[in-house]
């Protein structure tokens, strides 16, 4: 008999980050990520955990970077305009170096935009979600199952190398309801790091702790990010999650992440039917981005097209990792609507018009 | 298709647990009423969720003829919580071929129903708990019953009817339905509630249930709420 149940991505990641040893929820509601919150509230107490709501989002970050100090795993949710509230907290815990999950439930902006799914944050995630230079480990998962797989992978990363990471997730990803198998999730498991650093009580047989991101020597602060910039590497070079669908001997390959993903998904299908040669690259983690992936298809693909739910924001994305080699065409709605695989495949068709 | 509705108020309300599927039941039984030659309004009082919600099947409703009260506000840019005076009037309606249906939002949502007390105990109501065994939340009788309770005392009426809505979406199939009976009869045995069908995703599955399971009811629903592809 079969052990799924049905969930919405936003339990589903709740759930999956209990399961994944989080009991420490700090968050403020926010249309469509509420229900993560609202299950958080309902669990928590069960498993002699906290939930806290904070009396804003800039509360709720900085219980984070506490209960983080202290070498739990920790966790804060929200929706685009309070993930803005949250940065300058994020940046603090960057430069504390301290490992905690961050899920962005995105809703179209910018401003207190709207409540419906986009992709709108796209830049702010993977380029500077924080003053200083920093980077946090940023997963776009494209379903339930993948919610769930993907908060484990989160923690791990963020444990590994004492950095924050960002789950980000849309509206349509957060709200829709699909079954969810959580054992088949949890079966990789990898040996993390002792958390040595941890504020934690040295009952006197240790030297204290220090937990901080204030470096008043310059010398001593540039060296604190050189050596993250190191772990940087690091996860650069081991942390890349991508999927490559039919790319093989794609004429254009559509570059999709998340939710938009699925609708270029069932584009291709009816684009293959037609036949045109379509393939995709779905970036799993934003950043790291998956640079080679993009280079190595753009020695077989003849044109790129990048669909999202924004203006392009990812475009630059693809030509650095591509270097200009192809065309890199875009296509998106904004705002919090949706294309449908019929307006993307309209695209495709014009632009395989072009290449003949 | 064989289907004998349990209820028989002029008042209907349908809750459970968020998530359970309480707007694909309404819808289906606004559709299964309009069949049977009632007079039917849907009202949506989901104040809780505004991303799915009965306000979706607008088009569908009005297609056959079922009138549906909104919230005031529902899928505008002003998505607040505010219910109209219009729900008022379905207590004030007395043709005694017309049924309202209420389909109302998951657990503390529930004290939205709250304000109409009065009307409903005065012309009396029937009251539908729909429940999920593959909620995780609500996954055994216990917890299914604890939600049950807990909606009663928020919405300050009590239920008369439960419906086994159990389904994994659109991997639903004929042995995920069987194996929710056990679920399903449990669940209205420690509640002293009549179970009054068990929902089918896939009007394929009925006969063979039907074949197989003479003695339940099975009650087609089709998922009219959003879709995304």
């Amino acid at each position: 008999m079969s052990n799924k149940v049905l969930m919405k991505g936003n339990e589903a990641l709740a759930e999956a980050a209990i399961r994944n040893g989080c009991i420490y929820f700090f968050g403020y509601p926010i249309t469509p990520q509420t229900e993560l919150a609202e299950y958080m509230a309902k669990r928590l107490p069960k498993v002699n955990g906290v939930c806290l709501q904070a009396e804003s989002e800039v509360a709720a970050i900085n219980m984070v970077l506490g209960a983080a100090s202290s070498g739990v795993r920790a966790m804060t949710s929200s929706s685009s305009p309070g993930i803005s509230l949250k940065s300058e907290g994020i940046s603090y815990m960057v430069g504390s170096d301290l490992p905690c999950l961050i899920c962005n439930v995105q809703r179209g902006g910018p401003g207190l935009g709207g409540i419906q799914p986009a992709q709108q944050d796209y830049l702010q995630a993977t380029k500077a979600n924080g003053h200083g230079d920093l980077h946090l480990f940023v997963v776009a998962p494209a379903s339930v199952q993948e919610m769930v797989s993907l908060v484990g992978r989160a923690f791990d990363v963020a444990d590994t190398y004492r950095v924050p990471a960002m789950i980000l997730a849309d509206g349509a990803l957060g709200q829709m309801m699909e079954p969810v198998d959580f054992d088949a999730a949890l079966s990789e498991r990898r040996e993390l790091p002792e958390k040595t650093w941890a504020t934690n009580g040295h009952g006197g047989k240790r030297k204290k702790n220090i937990v901080n991101s204030l470096f008043i020597n310059p010398d001593e602060l540039e060296k604190s990010v050189l050596e993250r910039y190191q772990r940087y590497a690091k996860i650069e070079e081991n942390e890349v999650l991508y999927e490559e669908t039919m790319v093989e001997d794609a004429d254009i390959v559509i570059v999709a992440y998340g939710i938009t993903s699925r609708i270029c998904k069932s584009a291709i299908e009816m684009a293959r039917a037609e036949g045109i040669k379509v393939g995709l690259v779905r970036p799993i983690t934003l950043w790291p981005y998956p640079k080679a992936a993009l280079a190595k298809a753009a020695e077989t693909a003849k044109h790129f097209l990048v669909v999202e739910l924004n203006m392009g924001q990812m475009v630059d994305d693809v030509k650095v990792a591509t270097n200009c080699r192809r065309p890199v065409s875009f296509f998106g709605r904004t705002g919090g609507m949706l294309p449908t695989a019929e307006d993307v495949l309209a695209e495709i068709r014009k632009i395989n018009g072009g290449i003949r | 298709m064989k289907f004998n509705y349990g209820p028989s108020s002029r008042l209907i309300v349908v809750c459970g647990h968020f998530g359970s599927g309480k707007t694909n039941v309404s819808v289906a039984l606004a559709l299964s009423l309009k069949a049977a030659g009632k007079k039917v309004t849907l009202i949506d009082l989901d104040i809780v969720n505004p991303y799915f919600r009965a306000a979706d099947a607008e088009e569908l409703m009005h297609k056959n003829n079922i009138k549906c009260i909104n919230p005031q506000f529902a899928n505008t840019n002003v998505d607040v919580p505010s219910l109209g005076a219009e729900v008022r009037s379905v207590f004030l309606d007395n043709d005694p071929n017309s049924v309202a249906i209420f389909d109302v939002g998951g657990d503390n949502g529930a004290a939205a129903l709250g304000q109409y007390k009065r009307d409903f105990d005065r012309l009396g109501y029937d009251m539908i708990c729909v429940i999920n065994k593959y909620r995780p939340l609500t996954d055994t009788p216990g917890a299914a019953l604890e939600d049950l309770r807990e909606i009663e005392y928020y919405s300050r009426l009590k239920f008369t009817h439960i419906v086994n809505n159990s389904n994994l979406g659109a991997e639903t199939d004929i042995e995920i339905v069987e194996s929710s009976f056990e679920f399903a009869d449990k669940t209205a045995r420690l509640a002293d509630l009549p179970l009054f069908c068990d929902t089918v995703v896939n009007a394929a599955y009925i006969t063979e249930l039907y074949e197989k399971h003479p003695e339940r009811t099975f009650f087609f629903i089709d998922n009219t709420t959003k879709k995304l592809f």
